[in-house]
Order: C-alpha cells, then structure tokens, then sequence
C-alpha cells in the first residue's frame, strides 16, 4: 500500500512542477499579479508531495517492505535503523528522489526570499525555470529509476547496504553535496529569467545569497567526501583526482568565481554578461557531475554498477538545460557598454581571479572528459592519472593565490597608490613564515617553500582588515566572510603543501611484538583478535604508538566482514592532532605469524579540512548574521 | 595608444594565453597518460618495456601466490582469452579476490611479467571493469 501511495505523490509532484513552469512561463505574456498566487501554491505543494514521498520510501525501508525493489537491493533486516534511514538515499533511486525534494525544497525558500518580490517578474519566471529543471528530473525518475517499482514475487531478505557506506558521514555526505550542486539551480534561473525579462544586473543582487549558501554546501560536501575517502577508504589519502571527485570540484571553482563576480555586478553594475555566464556553466557542470557519477562511464574507484541509458538520459537533459540557457543569452544579452577598468582596482582584480578559477575548472574538465571523449571516438581507452591535475593546477593557482592578497588591498573602481609599501611587510611576514616550515620539517623543494609562503600570504591578507581596524569585531563585521574565506583557503593550502611534502607512508609487514618506524614513530603491533559488531565480524591488531621512546596512544584498525556480503572492509587505526596525523590499515594476514600494515605519518593533515570549515563560516557570517550590518553598511 | 592597437594588445594576450595553455596541456598529457587494455589487447599491443599503462581484468581463480610473510604476491589476469602474470609488492584493496575484477597499473618487465604499482579494486562488488563485462556474460 504504501509504495503505492508513494507512487500517488509522486505523480501529484510532477503534476504542479508542470503547471508550477506553465504558470509560471505566462508571467512573460499576461499580467503577473493574476498568476503569482498561483505559481507560489504549485511550489509549495511540489515540495510537501515529495516530502511525503520521500517519507513514504524511508517508511517501506523501516518496515523492511523487500517487495519493493529499491529496499530489497538496499536494505536488509540486520542494518542498524540509522542506516536503514540513510540507505534510503544509499542508491541511484533512491539518491535521485534526494535531489528533486533538495531542488523543490531551495525553490520553495526562493518563493519565500521578500527582497526578491520587489522584482515579481524575475521571481515569477525564475520558479517557472526550477519548475522545468524539476519536471525533468521527475520525468527522468518516472521512467528509469523508480524507487517504488515492486519485484513479485518479493524476496524474504534484502541484499544489504554496501558496507562503505555504513558510516556517519557518508549519511551527510550525499545530501550536503546534493544541496550544494542543486542549490546552483537558483542562480542558474535567476540568471536566465533576467534575460527573458528585465535583461539588467539586478538578479546579481538577488543571486548573491543564494549563491553562498549553496557554495557552502558544496564546500562541506567535498571536505566530507575527502575527509570519508581518508579514513574509510583504507587508503589513507585525502584527494585522488578521481571523475566523481572531480566532478564536484568543478562546480566549486565556478561557484566561487560567481560568488565573487556577483559581488561587482551588483555593486558596480559591471560584468554582467560574465556573472550570467558563469551561473549558466555552474549549473551546467553540476548536471555533468550528476551525469558523470550515475552514468557508469568511467573507469572510477567510485563507480556503481549503473545503467547506459540512465546516462543518456541526463545528457539529453544537461544539453537542454545549459544548451538553451547558452542560446537564450546569445540572443538577448546586451553589448557591455565599454567601461575603462584600472588595472589594479577591484573590479580587475576579481575578474582575474575568475578567469583564473575558471581555467582551473578548465583543465580539471579536460582530464575528466578527454578519455571518455577518445573512448566514444573508438581511439582507445586510456585514464588520466593524478600526476597531470597535479601538475596542471599550479599554473591557475600559483597567480591565482598571488592575486588574492593584492585584491583584498585593492579599491574598487581606482588604482591603489603605493600598493607595493602598503604590501611589502606583508609579502616579508608571508615569507619569513615561509621560511619557518622548511626550517622545522626540513628542506624538500622551492615548490614547498613557494606554496607555505603564498598559504601565509593569504591568511596575513585575508587578516589584515581585523588589524587595520584595532581588533574591533563591530567594524569588521562587513569584512568577515572575505577574512574567514580566505583565511581558510590559506589554512588549507597550507595542509595541502605540508602534508604532500613531507608525508611519509610505509607498507610493511609486521608480526607479534615487532616494531616498524615511520619518520620519528614508532609503531608496535601488541596483539591480533577478534570482535562481533551488530551486522559484521571484525579482526582488530592493537597498535602501540610512541615516540623516541615515549608511548602516546594505542589504536585498533579492523578488518571488517559484514554479513550482507563477502567483502572485507578496512576500518583505519587513527591517532591525530592538530599538528600531525598517524594511520594505520590492517591489510592481511600474509602467512608465517605476519600481517602486511600501511603506516603514514602526514603532517598538518588536519588542515585540508578544516580550512573548508572555516570558509564555509564566512559564507554562514554573509547569509545570516550580517544581512542588518551590511544593509546598514550600504 | 589608438583603441585599435589595445585591441590588438588584447588579441595578442590571449592569443598567447590560449598557446600556453595548449601546450601545457598537451605536453603534460603526454607524460602523464595512461592506457587502459584488456589482457588480449595488452599482448597484441606488445607494450614496450618501461611503458607504465593499466589492465582491467579478472583474478584468474587459484593463481594467487604470495611468499609466506612477505608483501610480495603474484597473480594472474585474464580476460578469458589472454592471461597475464602480475607480481605486486604492497597491500591487496579490501575487494582483492580471485575472480573479482580488478584494475593494475604498472609496466612489463623483460619477461612479460607486469609489473603492478598499484592494483585497484571497485567500491562495488557486483563491478566489472569496463570491456570484460562483454567477455565474461558468454560463459557465465
């Protein structure tokens, strides 16, 4: 029964995001005031359908109802309830039915935005375009991927969740990112509907909040999946260049190229056409990461077995979506008046900063999609390995961190006059403290000492304005989601260098009583046992840490067997601080009393993620708490 | 400066930007591209020695061997049509089975032996790599 209520509100979804885009669309024709109550009515009522819908799938998993074919390839009796919730968004169905409610949920909050009333045009047409971004998924959910299909006769147990992710921030890693790549949805028709109707800047004022709020989600979306790869995945490493990872990245680097470029086409009315653009392609690269990760065709660690014409499907739609978005703004975006830019002001500045993380994004895109571009050649198949993307983004970023720190000091719409005294005793802070990091860790390369040196160059300018201003939190209120921001980027791109030069990992085998070192560690493996978990078997080594000498910590890695399948699963030994973090993964018993380890001793790991926190900080300081300030401010 | 001269400046600038960019590409994929065979078409291909590139395909079942405690192991790959011999010194991925399908990176050495720095197993258990799937359906 409850499948097929499922199945009832789901087409009632369906149904308002049809007349939630038709209502919509003839705001461009008729008056608006005859269709605004309606428009707003479909919207509430798509996201309380699919709430329902959704409420309904999670209940079919609570229950164990195994004749529904998603519970039964998902769930089994033995999972814990958490994650017999969370296996509800644990696949593709499933996962897809997440997206369209985030979609209809950030719609429904766009509906709700008072400022943008003041422009009911924009706002009418805006939620007729998510009104057609929804109706395509939907239809795409409706035809390849219902999660309410029932198999008969139905089996008296499911097949169990994939044991990877039976763990805490796997259940909010999907959604987090799903918000965040969704969310790009707004900007995306705030954009589009301006130019279908009042074709000016004003949608940069609207978009920007909007815009945050999502590049916070996707902010913590990617930190989770890292910091998930790191101690799930038994590999130790935090980021692989893998397409899904990748994938998400993207969209990261256009979202925070638009976050930025809406800033000056809201202040200064300039870069219009580029703020339109780079919503269009933040959108666009998010449909072609949900495409890349549900499709099935790469060759990805992170790969499911998927379906081909699932694939098919969200390609058609992403050419739709980005390909009339594309053709919308060739016809009616209007020639920039020529403005004279100083090339030292703000507005420069930022808009170099934005072709620099829109070049990143671009050779992150080459070596996703050039060997699935080959292979549909037929030219054979070959992967573009972590090498490349490590090599390729120093070249965007190396001048793109440089310029960040002359941008905070820069005005808007003039030069600087004495920029460089203004600058020169944070350029010598930046590199003494530079200096500081080989002189602990040891010399490696002038790679490292450049990439700590511009990580402190980016925090001392992101902290300068709190200086200048004497400490004071009230005057530097305004300032604090550009000084979060970036001193979290620095944070990060500090890890980042640390841990990559001077992160030392060991394979080894070890037996009973023996001792392996890593750098200045000391790992002791003390015993080998066993223990029952609720729904695995797990053989654990205890692990005694000390250093020179002096014991720290002893840690259990695992090696899980679960019963829903026969695949082992690492469960990693951690022992961090802020300074450093020690890993230990059990591999296996590789006969003659000896089990194969992987040890690593990474400094300042720790870092990379919460770098990403501290950012999204800033973008929680710019959407909640200083909207009074900042209109106050201007 | 004449506006036609700055806009000339401007082409120039990008012009070379977009150079640049080419090549730094094209030099970086170069050394950096890796191929992906199936065991058949690594045989026919005759790989030189040194090449790093990857093969995806299925643990033959009993082939495994691993000297007693030591990392190193070897193992044979297939496709059902052509095997190869693969030594790895290291720790086998969680989903390191025989009949599992599995993809290695490394080179041959001297002997035809491939030697793997790195061997990949999928985050799902039902996976396949790419290609064999098509191979394997027939007998199965």
């Amino acid at each position: 029964m409850i499948p097929e209520l499922g199945q009832v509100f789901f087409i009632a979804a369906l149904a308002s995001a049809l007349l939630q885009f038709l209502g919509g669309i003839t705001a461009l024709f008729i008056r608006i005031e005859k269709i605004e109550q309606f428009v707003e009515r479909t919207t509430a009522f798509q996201t309380l359908s699919l709430t329902i819908c959704f409420g309904l799938l999670t209940t079919a998993f609570l229950q164990d109802d195994f004749s529904v074919l998603y519970v039964a390839s998902n769930s089994n009796t033995a999972l814990p309830i958490g994650y017999k919730i969370a296996a509800v968004w644990g696949g593709h169905e499933g996962s897809l039915l997440l997206w369209v409610l985030i979609l209809s949920t950030w719609t429904l909050f766009l509906s709700k935005d008072t400022a943008l009333k003041s422009s009911p045009e924009l706002r009418i047409v805006a939620l007729s375009i998510l009104g057609l971004i929804s109706l395509g998924f939907l239809i795409f959910i409706l035809y390849t991927s219902n999660p309410f299909d029932r198999v008969l006769p139905s089996p008296l147990q499911g097949r169990g969740l994939n044991p990877l992710l039976q763990d805490p921030a796997l259940v909010i890693h999907p959604p987090t990112l799903y918000a965040g790549y969704v969310g790009l949805a707004v900007p995306f028709s705030l954009a589009v509907s301006s130019l279908l109707t009042v074709n000016n800047h004003q949608w940069a004022k609207h978009a920007r909040s909007w815009t945050v709020l999502s590049w916070m989600f996707l902010t913590g979306g990617i930190a989770l999946g890292s910091w998930w790869a790191y101690y799930e995945l038994g590999w130790g490493g935090w980021w692989f260049w893998d397409p899904v990872e990748n994938a998400s990245l993207m969209p990261w680097f256009l979202a925070t190229a638009l976050m930025h470029s809406l800033i000056v086409t809201d202040k200064r009315g300039l870069f219009n056409g580029f703020s339109t653009l780079l919503a269009i392609t933040a959108f666009s690269l998010s449909l072609l990461g949900t495409f890349l990760v549900r499709s099935g065709v790469l060759i990805s660690v992170h790969s499911f077995a998927s379906d081909p014409q699932r694939g098919l499907f969200i390609l058609v739609l992403l050419a739709f979506f980005s390909g009339s978005a594309l053709i919308i703004y060739s016809i009616k975006q209007k020639k920039n008046e020529q403005e004279k830019l100083h090339p030292l002001s703000r507005e420069s500045l930022l808009l170099l900063n934005n072709v620099f993380l829109c070049a990143s994004a671009g050779l992150v895109l080459i070596g996703t999609v050039y060997p699935l571009i080959l292979e549909m050649l037929d030219l054979g198949k070959i992967s573009v390995g972590p090498p490349y993307f490590n090599f390729v983004i120093l070249f965007p970023f190396i001048p793109l961190l440089i310029s960040i720190g002359v941008a905070v000091f820069s005005n808007w719409n003039q030069g600087q006059k004495n920029t460089m005294k203004k600058l020169s005793p944070i350029i010598l802070g930046a590199i003494l403290l530079g200096v500081m990091i080989p002189s602990i860790y040891g010399w490696t390369s002038l790679l490292t000492l450049v990439g700590v040196s511009l990580a402190f160059w980016t925090i001392l300018t992101g902290i300068s304005p709190f200086i200048k201003n004497k400490f004071s939190i009230n005057k530097t209120l305004i300032y604090m989601p550009m000084m979060l921001g970036h001193i979290g980027l620095g944070l990060m791109i500090l890890g980042i260098t640390v841990t990559s030069s001077y992160g030392i990992t060991i394979d080894d085998s070890m037996s009973i009583e023996q001792s392996s070192s890593v750098g200045d560690y000391e790992f002791k493996l003390t015993e080998i046992g066993r223990r029952n978990g609720p729904n695995y078997l797990a053989q654990y080594a205890s692990i005694e840490i000390s250093k020179d000498g002096e014991y720290i910590e002893t840690v259990y890695p695992e090696k899980r067997v679960y019963d829903s399948s026969s695949m082992g699963m690492t469960e990693a030994g951690i022992e961090a601080n802020l300074f450093r973090d020690l890993f230990i993964a059990v591999g296996e018993d590789i006969g003659g009393g000896s089990w194969s380890m992987h040890l690593q001793y990474k400094p300042l790991l720790r870092l990379i993620w919460y770098g990403p926190i501290v950012m999204m900080l800033g973008g929680f300081v710019r959407v909640f708490l200083s909207k009074k300030n900042l209109e106050n401010y201007q | 400066m004449l506006p036609r001269h700055k806009r000339f400046l401007g082409i120039l600038a990008t012009l070379i930007g977009v150079t640049a960019a080419i090549y730094l590409i094209l030099t970086s994929f170069q050394d950096n591209l890796l191929y992906y065979l199936t065991p058949s078409e690594a045989i026919t291909k005759n790989m030189d020695e040194e090449r790093s590139f990857r093969i995806g395909g299925l643990v033959e079942i009993d082939s495994f061997k691993r000297s007693e405690g030591s990392l190193k192991s070897r193992f044979v790959l297939t496709d059902g049509i052509e095997s190869i011999e693969v030594n790895y010194t290291g720790i086998l991925p969680d989903l390191f089975r025989e009949g599992q399908g599995i993809i290695v990176t490394g080179s041959f050495d001297n002997q035809k032996i491939f030697i793997a720095s790195e061997v990949l197993a999928k985050h799902d258990e039902n996976y396949m790599p790419p290609k064999i799937n098509a191979v394997k359906e027939p007998s199965s």
